[in-house]
């Protein structure tokens, strides 16, 4: 596909969008090796980890090609400003009980985002969507078993451990969808159809699940939405990671590491 | 990414054992044959392979912090996946070897209980830091070399379902070997600074090293039976020779410096001399007292602690404990 070079700053910035969002993610995922409630759940976030890093390299890869620099010098050398994650993904881990809900909302929105992307007009994200979307499709598999087990079947102290972290990180999901300066080019040149639409489609994901786990959504018109980081405006936690994610590297910065 | 009875308790009791059913579960083993979860055993079999595989499980999950905490701070997205992986396979060992342990009777819970208390033990190795990613890259080759010495003949062992285990288990430590050689390679053939760490990471590891395969055979004298029952399959100065043989020549062949003047191979014996490593502090390591000991365990306790309400909520109090069959 020729790329209409007005459509360039748009893809850019979806890209890196998504792009941080599963590098932070899959970074704070990570941080739960050894760690772990049980062993079984150590093993899986660092698999659900291991893709999202996967998905995040395959993104920079993509913007590579449109003209940034290679994977490693934009994921490892940028300071926070210049990320476009949502404050969703850069929060510490907390208790597993914010982590895995945290992983429940943002997989289905990216289930959701990855399904809607199969169908854009930009071949090479199309390619992607179709093969990650196979991926993520477990990854919501796993956060929805255990959100059920945990908020319907485990204990009492599980469920209200549940609906807290859900009341936590439902604002800051929403800021998943924080609209882009570009949402009507994406959705006019059928790259993508925009955050609004991701949003009515994950609200719909989430709530049958929700419902199944015994838990409470938050009434969307009480809750103000964590907007921000898709504008570079970031909670206290992202640069202490991209400091602690740089250090190595940043200290030989030209060297084969 | 360890395994091994480097400290050999006595055998207790061993006499009172129907001499019939001993002398067929020694002819069993000497035909090669392996033992089995419901076979009939001496309880000093059952207690001797369970410390073993209870102590390799809890280095595979100890083991998992040195190395874990540099993930955050791989340099690249090619290190920084390679050691997600590769902590991820040791976590997974531990899996596999509990469940191995637990076919000798004693639940995962209790094992992980005696592991938080200090009453059981781990590899020595993993109370001792990771300063610096090089010291990672040294791990990853070196320690999981070692290892894989230890486990693949422990392998051959007479246990069925530990061996089993360990089968898998070298497959996988044989990329952790392939990871930590390229890694140490790069640093190798990097730049000054580079090269530096690497070389003062080996000095801070070659002791631990040393003391990985235990104390020298003149130290434990109740190694022989176990070495018939095969629970043990070499002594401990046969595997560190080994693993002298292997691997100095490689180090060298870096242009790494080893931090003992002494070692040297022994034309006339071809075996290995070197200094000692400082057995005192093999000693007081194990004993608790070792650079990380108590941070390793207050890291595992702080998770056993955080996680203690998930456990609870899978609990099905219905449910009674079944060893697993492996």
């Amino acid at each position: 596909m020729k790329l209409e070079p007005e459509l360039l700053p748009a893809l850019k910035d979806l890209l890196y969008r998504m792009a941080d969002d599963a590098l932070i993610l899959g970074h704070r995922h990570s941080e739960w090796t050894g760690l772990g409630p049980i062993l079984e759940e150590d093993i899986a976030f660092s698999s659900i980890a291991q893709d999202k890093l996967g998905h995040a390299y395959a993104l920079y890869q993509l913007l590579h090609e449109l003209g940034e620099p290679e994977p490693d010098r934009v994921a490892f050398f940028r300071d926070a400003p210049e990320f476009r994650c949502c404050h969703l993904v850069e929060y510490p881990n907390g208790g597993y009980d914010f982590s895995l809900m945290r992983h429940f909302l943002f997989d289905v929105a990216e289930q959701w985002r990855y399904y809607l992307l199969e169908q854009s007009r930009y071949e090479p994200l199309a390619q992607l969507a179709r093969k990650v979307r196979g991926e993520i499709k477990y990854h919501v598999f796993h956060a929805t078993q255990w959100v059920v087990q945990l908020g319907a079947r485990g204990t009492e102290e599980s469920h209200r451990r549940l609906q807290q972290a859900l009341e936590t990180a439902f604002p800051l999901a929403l800021g998943i969808f924080e609209p882009s300066d570009y949402e009507e080019v994406l959705a006019h040149s059928g790259i993508f159809p925009g955050e609004q639409v991701l949003q009515q489609r994950w609200l719909e994901g989430i709530a049958p699940i929700l419902k199944q786990a015994t838990l409470k959504m938050p009434d969307l018109s009480d809750v103000v939405p964590a907007y921000g980081g898709r504008r570079g405006i970031h909670t206290p936690y992202l640069q202490p990671l991209l400091d602690e994610m740089g250090e190595v590297i940043r200290s030989e910065p030209d060297a084969e590491w | 990414m360890y395994g091994n009875l480097s400290i050999v308790e006595p055998l207790v009791g061993v006499e009172q054992e129907d001499p019939e059913k001993l002398a067929e579960f020694e002819e069993r083993i000497a035909r090669g044959e392996k033992i089995e979860p419901t076979d009939w055993m001496p309880r000093e079999y059952r207690r001797q392979v369970l410390r073993m595989v209870e102590q390799h499980a809890h280095s595979e999950i100890i083991g998992a912090l040195p190395e874990g905490t540099w993930i955050t701070r791989a340099p690249g997205f090619k290190r920084k996946l390679a050691l997600m992986a590769k902590v991820q396979d040791e976590v997974g060992h531990a899996q596999l070897l509990y469940s191995a342990a637990e076919t000798l009777g004693k639940p995962r819970e209790q094992m992980v209980n005696d592991l938080l208390s200090g009453k059981a033990k781990y590899s020595n190795v993993f109370n001792y830091p990771a300063l610096t990613w090089a010291d990672t890259a040294i791990i990853a080759w070196l320690i999981d070399a070692g290892a894989i010495i230890n486990q693949t003949l422990n392998s051959k062992g007479s246990y069925g379902p530990y061996a089993r285990a360990l089968e898998r288990i070298c497959k996988e430590e044989a990329f952790h070997l392939k990871y930590g050689y390229d890694n140490v390679v790069t640093l190798a053939s990097g730049t000054k600074r580079q090269r530096q760490m690497l070389q003062e990471a080996l000095n801070r590891w070659w002791k631990p090293i040393m003391h990985f395969f235990g104390p020298p055979d003149n130290m434990s004298v109740h190694s022989q039976k176990l070495l018939r029952w095969k629970v043990k399959m070499a002594s401990n100065d046969e595997m560190r020779q080994m693993f002298l043989d292997a691997y100095v020549p490689k180090i060298w062949e870096l242009g790494l410096t080893i931090p003992d003047p002494k070692l040297r191979k022994n034309p006339e014996t071809g075996k290995w001399e070197y200094s000692d490593p400082d057995w005192d502090e093999f000693w007081r390591v194990i004993n608790g007292n070792g650079p990380c000991n108590r941070e390793r365990l207050a890291v595992r306790r702080m998770a056993d602690e955080m996680g203690a309400w998930v456990r609870r909520a899978l609990l099905k109090p219905e449910k009674q404990y079944v060893a697993p069959l492996f």
